[in-house]
């Protein structure tokens, strides 16, 4: 049934990707001034060869379907700032430096964040809960822009620990930092999520009934309660995975990481079409996949959903 | 016991936060007894004392956004330049203090009538794979960046040599262009008329050479690691995008024994809050440029590391004088003289920047600027005159003038803005609202002449010609985004760039600059400075008016233990 279901949903994707790419491309054609637009101007001829070579001469409507095949055929063209460079190679660099980044801070968000929320929902109402949820709410009312600065001006300016910036080839030291800045906001959000649901696991009828029978306490919380209370958490996983992942543009750009996501931003500032198309269909992927393997966690967890 | 350390983090967050911000007695950079340097001794060779340096001589530099690419026929920007003028040599170079001396040629000659230029080139000059560079690489490489089908961006700037405007726009072929070859170590140039300026635009990365095998190999793709040759004291080692770019002694350059950095890391650093905090980690040595908002901290804690120099741009506002009333000059007097230059560059700016009168910057040899005569008045008595001015144009009190005033994106511009509306309004009674655009847009905007009222610009030469400034308002000049449109003045230009002697051209460019002041199309405000943050160990480079601080005359100090733990 399993593989079926993936098939289904991956096809299922193909018409919401094709969309994106079409409203995509003309959005950006749309936005006034083009890619060899600078304070200075260019010589007519300089500009007709340029527009030659980027195919920028031909109608939008036969730009477009070329573009579209070359995508088919995983080709997605030349970067028109960056001319040594083609955005897959860019891509290939930048994805895996994100993905690194994103996965990290999500494994992090979530370890900690169910953590901390089931403490706080079993000494509900304690100090140590009021103290817990104020830091949570902290967490997610301050932004990473500024969150970010902080922790280079402790750890790298003052103490000297770790690194300001800069990327080392993913060395850990370096990833240190800019984890923790992505990762805070999302792990005060499921500390909340999985407190709510688990305070209400922890007054439901069967807990009462394993406590009854004189369970440990860690294995009412860890084993019995802690999976009920997960699936708001779950769900929440999907959209916090796409959302670390192009929200990380702020982190990388102030620790100067070399990740997709600045690609994103340049890109559209620099009028790079294929840059930026590049990078929407690559994140468009990704969050039809991370929803995939969301449905797919949340039936493995709750007996009730069906692949269907 | 996770929440005891969370909770210990924020505590320590909020200490560090309030210990930086108040006078904190550890905390704050210590000023003094932060760096012990030795004493600059130079040899009698003029390089600095082996003694003095630093064992590791590595170089670590800020470089603003992700340079486009490295080949110096196609790219632009700022950021590139920086990276191949240490790449490569073109046939002049600058010193360090931004004078133009010999490169890749030992000397030249210039004909009586103007018209040739003969280039002899140093027989010891080798590309970075160890082959030879001759005559005709330097033919290849400028025929390759004037061909249209290059795609250069800056081949305009090689206008002065013979054809090179015809070539550009598609009438001529390349190998029409004015360069010959006279032999392997001499070349010879042709121009279209006597042009002295000739080796300020041969200084500029448009001129660079490049090798030719490696070009026809490799195509678009040859400047990257592992095929890029070049002929500069450095040869690419790493580009990493986004990340960093690695340049490499050239054991092949001709002055590599008077080549004392053995590696330059440069970094992209568009945040540059986020560039100041590597600065102070010690990550970066020298800094792309300093955030305007954190002035009062640098100059409290960093006041000895922060280098301002007069640069050669001007800051200004553009009036579209096609449209109703800006093509009345009474007008566009009256809001120039209403702007308080005083308080914005003391207020808002405060990098020492200067209030501005003229267009062309100050600091250029044998030429002073022209300066309107209100110049000299108190800022009162401009005033009088403006609120006189613009009365007699019409406007007053029950006939208030509303205008826009158009800018990209950006904090400073936004701040600049709101002032010179404010300074209007109350001056003049004048409405102004603000608009932005996002850099692009705004651009387009601008060109098209036809929505825009007030518009913010700046323009920061890159070589040191008042040509290089007054040309922008030429009437068939593609950027005059004002509509300043006068036979004089482009008569007066073409006479000068035909006039070899300076204090002759020089006369014909101050009475363009007059005339074009005459109408105020323009508002000048200020002129740039650079500002950036280098560390006190890195020495050998002079403050320049081009910004150009080729790492080749830099070297590392050697530093002593300081009493206290470093910063």
């Amino acid at each position: 049934m399993l593989p079926r279901y993936i098939l289904r949903r991956l096809l299922g994707a193909i018409p919401t990707l094709f969309i994106l790419v079409t409203i995509a491309f003309f959005l950006i054609r749309i936005a006034p001034g083009g890619p060899f637009d600078a304070e200075k101007t260019l010589p007519a001829e300089v500009q007709a060869n340029l527009d030659a070579k980027y195919n920028l001469d031909q109608p939008l409507i036969v730009q477009y379907v070329r573009y579209l095949g070359s995508v088919l055929r995983g080709d997605l063209g030349p970067s028109f700032q960056y001319s040594d460079f083609t955005v897959n190679e860019l891509i290939a660099e930048g994805f895996p430096v994100s993905i690194r980044l994103g996965a990290s801070a999500l494994v992090l968000a979530l370890v900690f964040g169910v953590a901390i929320g089931t403490i706080a929902a079993w000494r509900q109402n304690s100090r140590l809960d009021y103290a817990l949820m104020g830091s949570a709410m902290t967490g997610i009312a301050i932004p990473n822009f500024v969150l970010a600065p902080i922790l280079i001006l402790v750890f790298a300016v003052y103490f000297g620990w770790l690194p300001a910036g800069g990327w080392a080839g993913g060395e850990l030291r370096n990833m240190v930092l800019p984890v923790i800045a992505l990762a805070l906001p999302y792990m005060a959000y499921v500390a909340r999520l999985t407190r709510g649901s688990m305070v209400e696991t922890l007054r439901s009828d069967f807990v009462r009934t394993a406590r009854a029978k004189g369970l440990p306490e860690w294995k009412i919380l860890g084993k019995h309660s802690l999976k009920v209370a997960l699936l708001p958490v779950v769900s929440y996983l999907g959209p916090a995975a796409a959302a670390i992942i192009t929200g990380s543009v702020v982190i990388e750009q102030i620790f100067g990481l070399p990740g997709m996501g600045r690609y994103f931003v340049q890109g559209a500032l620099n009028r790079d079409y294929t840059l930026v198309m590049g990078v929407v269909i690559v994140i468009g992927l990704l969050i039809v996949v991370f929803n995939l393997i969301v449905d797919i966690i949340y039936a493995l967890i709750d007996p009730r959903i069906r692949y269907e | 016991m996770d929440t005891r350390l969370l909770a210990g983090c924020l505590a320590l967050l909020v200490a560090a936060l309030t210990g930086c911000s108040g006078p904190g007695d550890e905390d704050a950079g210590p000023t003094s007894p932060r760096w012990n340097l030795p004493e600059v001794v130079y040899t009698a060779d003029g390089l600095p004392d082996p003694s003095i340096l630093a064992p590791v001589q590595i170089l670590h530099r800020g470089n603003g956004t992700q340079p486009q690419g490295l080949d110096p026929h196609i790219t632009e920007g700022v950021p590139s330049t920086h990276v191949q003028r240490d790449l490569f040599e073109s046939l002049v170079v600058r010193s360090p203090d931004g004078r133009i001396i010999p490169g890749a040629a030992e000397r030249w000659e210039v004909s009586d009538d103007g018209l040739t230029w003969t280039f002899f080139l140093r027989e010891d000059a080798r590309w970075s794979n160890g082959e030879g560079l001759t005559a005709s690489d330097w033919l290849f490489s400028l025929r390759r960046a004037v061909d249209p089908t290059t795609g250069s961006r800056t081949s305009i700037l090689l206008k002065p040599i013979g054809n090179a405007e015809p070539i550009i726009s598609g009438q001529m072929p390349p190998e029409a262009l004015g360069v010959r070859v006279i032999d392997d170590y001499t070349l010879e140039l042709t121009l279209e008329a006597p042009n002295p300026l000739l080796v300020e635009v041969l200084s500029h990365s448009i001129a660079y050479p490049v090798h030719r095998a490696t070009v026809e190999a490799h195509g678009d793709r040859w400047a990257r690691p592992g095929t890029m040759v070049s002929n500069g004291p450095y040869r690419l080692e790493e580009l990493a995008m986004q990340s960093h770019i690695r340049l490499v002694r050239n054991p092949y350059f001709r002055e590599n024994d008077r080549v004392i950095i053995d590696e330059v890391y440069y970094y992209p650093t568009e945040d540059l809050a986020a560039e100041l905090l590597r600065y102070r980690a010690g990550e970066i040595d020298w800094t792309y440029e300093v955030p305007n908002t954190q002035f009062n901290w640098i100059e409290a804690n960093l006041a000895d590391e922060l280098v301002i120099s007069d640069w050669f741009g001007t800051y200004y506002f553009g009036f579209n004088t096609q449209r109703e009333p800006f093509n009345d000059p009474r007008v566009t007097t009256a809001l120039s003289l209403a702007i308080d230059r005083g308080i914005i560059t003391t207020k808002l700016r405060r990098f020492g920047e200067q209030p501005s009168f003229s267009f062309t910057p100050p600091g250029l040899d044998g030429y002073d600027p022209p300066q309107p005569e209100w110049a000299g008045w108190t800022q009162q008595q401009r005033e009088d005159h403006a609120r006189h001015l613009l009365t007699e144009a019409g406007f007053g009190p029950d006939n208030p003038l509303s205008l826009e005033i158009r800018y990209n994106t950006h904090e400073d511009h936004k701040r600049v803005s709101l002032a010179i509306a404010a300074m209007w309004e109350q001056v003049l009674g004048v409405r102004a609202s603000l608009i932005n655009e996002e850099f692009r847009v705004f651009l387009a905007t601008r060109r098209a002449r036809a929505i825009t009222e007030v518009f913010r610009a700046g323009w920061i030469g890159s070589y040191l010609e008042p040509m290089y400034f007054l040309e922008l308002f030429h009437s068939d000049n593609q950027q005059n985004d004002v509509g300043f449109f006068s036979d004089e003045y482009d008569n007066l230009l073409a006479r000068a760039a035909r006039t070899p002697d300076p204090g002759e051209r020089f006369a014909l460019f101050q009475k363009a600059e007059r005339l074009l002041l005459e109408t105020q199309p323009i508002a000048p405000v200020y002129t740039y400075v650079t500002r950036r943050l280098v560390k006190p160990y890195v020495r050998g480079w002079e403050s320049n008016l081009v910004d150009q601080h080729p790492t080749r005359y830099m070297f590392i100090l050697r530093q002593d233990p300081v009493g206290e733990g470093d910063g």
